[in-house]
């Protein structure tokens, strides 16, 4: 789950992590308000979960409170367009407004999981303000790194290690080493599977500022931190991909016209790939569980043809154990239920096969059953394209 | 032989009186496992459909032997469990358990970390040795005894894969499914070298999908080590970045983790990598020694031209492997 640069640096503060004086504001006269609290040059910062705000004029300096107001007005409620957000943008509903920076330098600093060596690792660089990725790249000698074991979680190598890389000596290393710290301690505490803050900012009276944060958390194990629950955004999200999520279905929308419906995450990929090779494209990514019951069925069918982009529906379900007469008294049952008029391709596999394909072809209704993968993926494909 | 589960399986159930824990351990009862107990915490002493009920994982080792164990507990608990199978001596545990938090993980698989114990997952299928065991949720009908190796990161799409094989006439060693998470105990490079040293196995088929570098690491080895022939797959070519693709690990960030960097890596390490995964039983059936000659014998050209060196190292590596 990802949330807002603001609700990030409220979490940091409180585990110490130091982050610039300010406030999240929903009005152009309550962004003047905090820039009139906080005296001087503001920012003025789009809240949006989409990296690359400030390219996309989502980030604004302010010499005054009239000149935030002015600012605030013109960010709040624009379709910000950022490489992350998608052609349409996203829209923009707070702002958060903060004390100017006098910025000697610029750092990163992120912490995320190796899943190669199982355990958190730490990276900083001196490259603040890049993206890690185009640091890893371009000049990957720029990058520290630290692995930390759980066992003793961080210690003084570790942030000597990293604060040395990062240049830092003095007064200045016993401070990052401090930052570092007390990152690590919110990503582990928190259950983060990112935590950054790019840039890390040394200012001109020389402390050590996350200047922005990131923060995103393992949806695993949300149910035991029901105040990061309480941060999600449903705005930030697709409102089919919300409604999907109600019902326990793995849904995510592409761009597409053949709906695909699949128990099972590897073979609803397959699924997806399958279409493309046949000269199609999938309307989304969709898996109802490796059990596939009748009311995962039904409540699939619903979100599927809720995308008005879906001219034909692919079914695969392998089930093996599950009894395909079952399957195919939901599929029949949902499609009566919510009047499915789309051409619905059905591969099934499982016990009983034979019979759920003669119920299929008994029910009156418009179903083609394939053949395997392949067959299945073509016809789906034939289907919406004639439809 | 097989890898990691046959007849001399004996098993335990840890989450035995649960609904899925019930209705599978009679599923793998009824495929011919041993299944030799069960453990639920306070409900030990009672016989649950036949099966000797226990309170800890120590008692289940101690009373009856097991040595194997299957997980089907709920996710906060999974790694405790895990941990208590190890700490009573289980030589391979299996966890079934979908939805375990990463950091939960870091410390388990830390914790196993230099212990002889194989843990398989969390997050997947099981592990099934037609004819012999089956450790796992799997649908045992499909399956059918013989000799290619199949490994996988997905569940209902390794089942798609023994279909395709089962279909041919193909039987298969042994299927382990390792998992969808991002922290697993058993990798693609774990299995493959078991499956290399494995005399029963005569062919590779692995099934990996978008996100990390498994499989890259996987071509490495494969590329040093893997003698025999081996057929892949990558599932999520048309994945969007930035999406978690229902398994927890399945997702492309940064730019990394994309099938077309793993597809080329595979390639690269001389393994037969189908775009379709409707070609994967097929391509199987053209690298066993029933398929027409010429093929098999360009295919094994390729091989010994490309990487001499690597088969010069192979014995050692096979003989570290089955100490192992």
């Amino acid at each position: 789950m990802k949330i807002h640069e603001y609700q990030a640096k409220v979490i940091l503060a409180e585990f110490g992590v130091p982050v610039p004086r300010g406030r999240v504001a929903a009005t152009p006269a309550a962004a003047a308000a905090i820039a009139q609290e906080l005296g001087g040059t503001v920012v003025v910062k789009a809240q949006i979960h989409a990296g690359g705000r400030g390219k996309g004029g989502g980030v604004k300096l302010a010499h005054s409170p009239q000149e935030a107001e002015q600012v605030a007005s013109q960010i709040l409620g624009m379709m910000l367009k950022t490489h992350q957000t998608g052609p349409e943008g996203q829209k923009v509903k707070q702002v958060l407004v903060e004390e100017g920076m006098d910025i000697r330098q610029e750092l990163y600093l992120g912490i995320v999981i190796d899943r190669k060596a199982g355990l958190p690792v730490i990276m900083a660089s001196s490259a603040g303000g890049m993206e890690i990725e185009e640091v890893a790249r371009t000049r990957p000698e720029a990058i520290v790194k630290t692995h930390v074991d759980p066992a003793t979680g961080v210690t003084g190598f570790h942030t000597r290690k990293l604060g040395y890389g990062l240049g830092l000596k003095g007064d200045l290393l016993k401070g990052g080493s401090d930052f570092i710290g007390k990152l690590y301690r919110a990503f582990w505490v928190k259950d983060c599977s990112l935590a950054e803050i790019n840039p890390l900012v040394l200012t001109g009276d020389g402390r050590l500022l996350a200047l922005d944060a990131k923060m995103n958390f393992d949806d695993n194990a949300l149910s035991r931190h029901p105040e990061i629950q309480a941060l999600r955004d449903l705005d930030e999200e697709s409102p089919l991909e919300v409604e999907a999520s109600k019902f326990n279905l793995n849904y995510i929308k592409l761009d597409g016209n053949v709906g695909c419906m699949v128990n099972g995450a590897g073979l609803a990929m397959s699924t997806m790939d399958i279409i493309k090779l046949a000269g199609g494209e999938p309307a989304n990514f969709l898996d109802v569980g490796g059990g596939a019951s009748a009311e995962q069925i039904e409540n699939a069918f619903r979100i599927l043809i809720s995308d008005r982009n879906v001219r034909a529906v692919f079914i695969n379900i392998f089930g093996g154990i599950l009894r395909c007469d079952r399957l195919a008294e939901g599929v029949i049952k949902a499609v009566k239920t919510l009047g499915v008029r789309l051409p619905i391709v059905i591969r099934m596999e499982g016990t009983n096969v034979e019979l759920g394909q003669r119920m299929l072809r008994q029910s009156g209704l418009n179903f083609i059953t394939a053949q395997g993968m392949k067959d299945g993926a073509e016809k789906a494909v034939r289907a919406a394209r004639s439809a | 032989m097989s890898i990691l589960v046959d007849t001399s399986t004996r098993l335990v159930v840890q989450g035995v009186t649960g609904k899925e824990g019930t209705f599978h351990a009679l599923a793998c009862r009824e495929y011919g496992t041993k299944v030799v107990a069960g453990v639920t915490p306070g409900k030990g002493g009672i016989v649950h459909e036949g099966i000797p009920v226990f309170d800890t994982v120590a008692e289940a080792v101690a009373k009856e032997g097991a040595n194997t164990s299957l997980i089907f507990v709920p996710p906060g608990f999974a790694t405790d469990a895990i941990l208590e199978a190890a700490d009573a001596g289980i030589r391979v545990i299996v966890c079934i358990t979908e939805g375990i938090p990463t950091l939960d993980m870091v410390k388990a698989s830390r914790a196993l970390q230099g212990r002889a114990v194989r843990l398989i997952g969390p997050n997947c299928p099981g592990i099934i040795s037609p004819g012999k065991a089956k450790v796992g949720i799997m649908p045992g009908h499909i399956h059918k005894p013989g000799r290619v190796g199949v490994v996988s990161r997905s569940g209902t799409l390794t089942y798609e894969a023994v279909g395709q094989l089962t279909a041919r006439g193909i039987g298969q060693s042994t299927c382990v499914g390792i998992g969808g998470d991002p922290i697993i105990g058993t990798t693609f490079v774990d299995a493959l070298r078991l499956f290399q040293a494995d005399p029963e196995t005569d062919a590779i088929l692995m099934i990996g999908e978008i996100g990390g570098t498994a499989e890259e690491d996987a071509a490495a080895f494969m590329k040093a080590y893997v003698t025999k022939p081996v057929v892949g797959f990558i599932c999520g070519q048309t994945a969007p970045p930035g999406r978690r693709m229902g398994h927890a690990g399945a997702i492309i960030s940064g730019g990394t983790g994309t099938a077309v960097e793993k597809m080329a890596a595979m390639k690269k390490a001389g393994i037969a990598v189908v775009k379709s995964p409707a070609e994967m039983g097929e391509a199987v059936a053209s690298l066993l020694p029933s398929a027409p000659a010429r093929r098999r014998v360009a295919r094994g050209a390729a091989r010994a031209a490309a990487k001499p060196k690597a088969r010069a190292k192979t014995k050692a590596s096979t003989k570290k492997a089955k100490r192992r």
